[in-house]
């Protein structure tokens, strides 16, 4: 069926027609999403995959696209679903730039295999089969290239570091942004209790007004913080707790043990402040 | 040094060295009626769960024998593994460094006996 298909020599001859016919139907479906691709570069896409295309269907076979004369072909579906995966089109979009080449090129079957009805059943079906392999293609290397963006921003959302901050003489705070999990906590312990040596500080004081939920484990990996503070000689606080957090920890069931807890920052500060032997007190008005 | 004892810690502890450093510890501690004991661990680098113990065990001694045991300069990969171990090492005091732990000695043997120790300032 393949060797004696038509639908290469039509490629070659209608190619111009084709081409035209296709960019018309794809901005048509693209003006809703207008701004994200520029009529040039669509126009640009278009004509190089075909070209493409038709340089594969004049020597590859029709019925398997992933044979070695349609790399180039794949190569640059991958290539366009990646950028468009980086612009944020959705999967559907992207797999349209393929399925929306069916219309024109049933539309020009029709018109040349007008006569034949059992030729044009088999053409558009090849063709059909061809297109949908192509457009499985797209949206599979697509969704590849989304892990891709997803699992990088995860390893640089580790990467972000959990800084430590020397809030007075012989105080640390270690404000926590975003979700602890072991590998974090594990981090986050390491470089609170270095820098606990390296600042001799006394006391430590730890916000988690950053955290969005604390369920046992995240309590747990809060208290062996604490405690491996306290092993180094320095007194750890815990503050900003919200509302919400609080009525969780307690339905846990969490047993904070002996950790001293504050609402807020501040308080916390006032009382390191108070363990440092220090006061604060207001400037003296001017006379 | 007054009436305290100091614990240097130099070389990787093994079990009987371990366990020899807790025999000596409280016959000294009986002998020199010491009221505070001063373990500085800043040279060591790898605990087990039996030398977690140890500490826990020296400072429970010492705590009968009437004196208040405080361990300095733990190391953060010390602390890390104690913590994961689940040695918490309740009742042991702990400080940065020498110098602390003397203060804390010193704050900690000053309010209960005033005026005992002679030689504070």
């Amino acid at each position: 069926m393949s060797t004696s298909s038509r639908l290469p020599g039509l490629l070659r001859e209608k190619e111009a027609e084709l081409l035209r016919e296709w960019i018309r139907e794809q901005t048509q479906t693209l003006s809703t999403q207008q701004g994200r691709l520029s009529e040039t570069d669509l126009r640009e896409q278009s004509r190089e995959f075909l070209a493409l295309l038709r340089r594969a269907t004049q020597d590859g076979e029709l019925a398997d696209v992933r044979g070695s004369g349609w790399r180039e072909v794949l190569d640059a579906l991958a290539s366009l679903s990646r950028s468009r995966a980086r612009q944020g089109f959705t999967p559907a979009q992207t797999a349209s730039f393929i399925f929306s080449l069916k219309g024109p090129l049933f539309a020009l079957l029709r018109k040349e295999l007008g006569n034949d009805g059992a030729a044009l059943a088999d053409e558009t079906w090849t063709a059909s089969v061809l297109l949908d392999q192509l457009g499985l293609y797209t949206a599979e290397s697509f969704i590849k290239n989304r892990e891709e963006i997803i699992s990088r921003q995860q390893e640089e959302m580790l990467e972000l570091s959990t800084p430590v901050v020397k809030l007075w003489e012989g105080v640390l705070a270690l404000p926590m942004i975003g979700t602890l999990d072991s590998a974090r906590t594990q981090i986050v312990m390491e470089t609170l209790l270095q820098k606990i040596v390296e600042t001799g500080a006394e006391v430590a004081i730890i916000d988690i007004t950053g955290v969005p939920t604390v369920d046992t484990l995240v309590a747990q990996h809060l208290i062996k913080t604490v405690t491996a503070a306290r092993l180094m000689g320095a007194d750890c606080i815990i503050s900003g707790i919200r509302p919400q957090i609080a009525q969780t920890i307690v339905h846990l069931g969490v047993d904070l043990g002996d950790v001293v807890t504050k609402a807020t920052l501040a308080d916390a500060f006032a009382v390191a402040l108070q363990r440092r032997g220090l006061v604060l007190s207001a400037a003296r008005p001017r006379s | 040094m007054g009436d305290c004892l100091l614990v240097t810690i130099q070389v990787d502890m093994h079990d009987r060295l371990a366990l020899a450093l807790q025999e000596d510890l409280t016959e000294r501690i009986s002998a020199t009626g010491a009221h505070g004991v001063l373990i500085d661990i800043s040279s060591l680098e790898i605990v087990d769960s039996f030398i977690g113990r140890m500490f826990a065990n020296i400072a429970a001694m010492a705590r009968v024998l009437d004196a208040v045991t405080v361990v300095v300069g733990m190391q953060p990969a010390v602390a890390i593994t104690l913590v994961e171990l689940g040695l918490s090492l309740p009742g042991v005091r702990t400080a940065l460094n020498v110098e602390r732990g003397i203060a804390l000695l010193r704050s900690s043997l000053d309010v209960p006996e005033t005026g005992d120790v002679s030689g504070v300032s």
